[in-house]
């Protein structure tokens, strides 16, 4: 699996150094990678810190990215889940130029817990633009099957939670994947949209000009990056079929604690960092639970992620920041 | 010796479950049935163990997560679900109706288990 997204990469590596090597290095050493996606092609323009990531902020909508914080997490893997959350809100408080709307792609909280939601609203608040978030299975995962989260982030949404948006010329769908697992007992248990939000889904695209840009939102990436560990969405083909006009398509995920990418025709598919802690790379473990680094290591594999949009070009620049830097 | 019979169960565990429709009889684990039957289902490593446990009506079956990641206990038809659990953290259900449960992790639902109850000396329900 490693190795085809490695092909898959090189093969669009348009940037002036070895990409094969790059994402290697990134996998876990955390080094920041700036992205510009051109017609659902993403090329990398340098690594954060060089002028082209300066540059790729001028003008056009820019956008924050955050996943996977776990508010409420404290084992060896991150003792200070909250912690390194508030860091990444502070790193994007000192941004030079401030992102138009943060969104967190899920996994907000460790258990569900009024107080881990509490803590992070506490810290969110923190940030002076809008944050739009999705719940990962883990904001889900109260006895009431997810009544904590919809009853704090659910109103003005559609179904259980899912909503879209206009910013910037942009089409932005958030879609939730967590509410109807596929229990393993015949399948590798991957996650489900559901036909109630694929049909909500395929009206609210229905309207929209195929030049629009799109991005979708999910927590569990809609592709199947590791089926072994559930790392999929089973019906993420029908949603991606009401998308198939579309000349750009941009889906941020989160779920798997680390960057992975893919390209499929028009789709360009983007899993993000955690702020809280790593997870192992796809069957490089027994599990995928969370995986402990050197504690002097932990803030080079976290990270928040920029994307910028200028209208008229449709590039989306995605720059992933890791809290080190 | 539990999976050995859980084994030779196995085939009849899905006509079971389909059948269970009816409501089952599933009671909180009182005070009045602290004297009663209990049995342990440890969750380790992404895996509840033993997979497939057998009991007879009344035990109080108790799940304790060892794991770094929380997990959760949900019965596929939602007969039973624990709110998640973190390290350490247990879960408890007392089952008095026999049957059969399948039940999973609404975290990692590729994570299953069964529950199977049934009176003593009984090798199968049909």
């Amino acid at each position: 699996m490693a190795d085809h997204e490695h092909k898959d990469n090189e093969q669009l590596g348009a940037a002036g150094f070895n990409r094969r090597g790059l994402l290697k290095c990134m996998a876990w050493a955390g080094t920041g990678v700036l992205w510009t996606v051109n017609g659902g092609v993403p090329r990398s323009l340098g690594l954060l810190g060089e002028a082209a990531a300066a540059e790729s902020h001028a003008g056009g909508l820019t956008f924050l990215q955050i996943s996977d914080s776990h508010v409420g997490f404290d084992k060896p893997a991150n003792p200070n889940a909250l912690g390194t959350f508030q860091e990444a809100i502070a790193k994007i408080k000192a941004m030079p130029t401030q992102p138009a709307f943060i969104v967190h792609t899920g996994d907000i909280t460790h258990l569900s817990k009024d107080k881990e939601f509490d803590d992070a609203d506490q810290a969110m608040k923190a940030l002076k633009q809008k944050v739009h978030v999705i719940p990962g299975e883990h904001d889900v995962a109260d006895a009431d099957n997810g009544k904590a989260y919809l009853d704090r982030y659910g109103k003005g949404t559609q179904g259980r939670g899912w909503y879209s948006f206009d910013a910037g010329g942009v089409h932005f769908i958030a879609l939730i994947n967590v509410f109807n697992f596929q229990p393993g007992f015949k399948s590798a248990g991957l996650a489900q949209l559901g036909d109630e939000q694929l049909e909500w889904m395929e009206k609210d695209v229905k309207g929209l000009s195929s030049s629009t840009p799109i991005v979708v939102l999910a927590h569990l990436p809609l592709w199947t990056v590791y089926e072994n560990w559930g790392w999929g969405t089973e019906d993420a083909p029908r949603a991606l079929g009401y998308l198939k006009r579309f000349g750009s398509v941009t889906v941020l995920n989160g779920h798997i604690h680390q960057i992975q990418q893919k390209i499929e025709g028009n789709v360009s598919f983007h899993t993000a960092r955690s702020t809280a802690f790593p997870q192992p790379a796809p069957g490089s473990a027994p599990a995928p639970g969370p995986m402990k680094v050197p504690a002097e290591q932990l803030h080079s594999v976290l990270g928040v992620r920029t994307v910028n949009y200028i209208r008229g070009k449709s590039p989306l620049a995605i720059v992933d920041t890791p809290l080190s830097a | 010796m539990l999976r050995t019979r859980a084994v030779l169960l196995g085939g009849a565990a899905l006509s079971a479950m389909l059948c269970a429709a009816a409501p089952a009889v599933i009671s909180g684990g009182g005070p009045a049935l602290a004297a009663a039957k209990a049995a342990s289902v440890k969750i380790d490593n992404f895996n509840f163990t033993p997979p497939t446990l057998v009991v007879e009506p009344g035990t109080t079956v108790t799940w304790t997560n060892a794991d770094d990641s929380p997990h959760s206990v949900r019965e596929m038809d939602g007969r039973f679900k624990s709110a998640a659990l973190d390290t350490d953290d247990s879960f408890s259900q007392t089952f008095s109706a026999p049957g059969q449960y399948q039940y999973f992790c609404s975290i990692h639902p590729r994570m299953v288990g069964k529950i199977i109850v049934q009176p003593a000396g009984k090798t199968s329900s049909n």
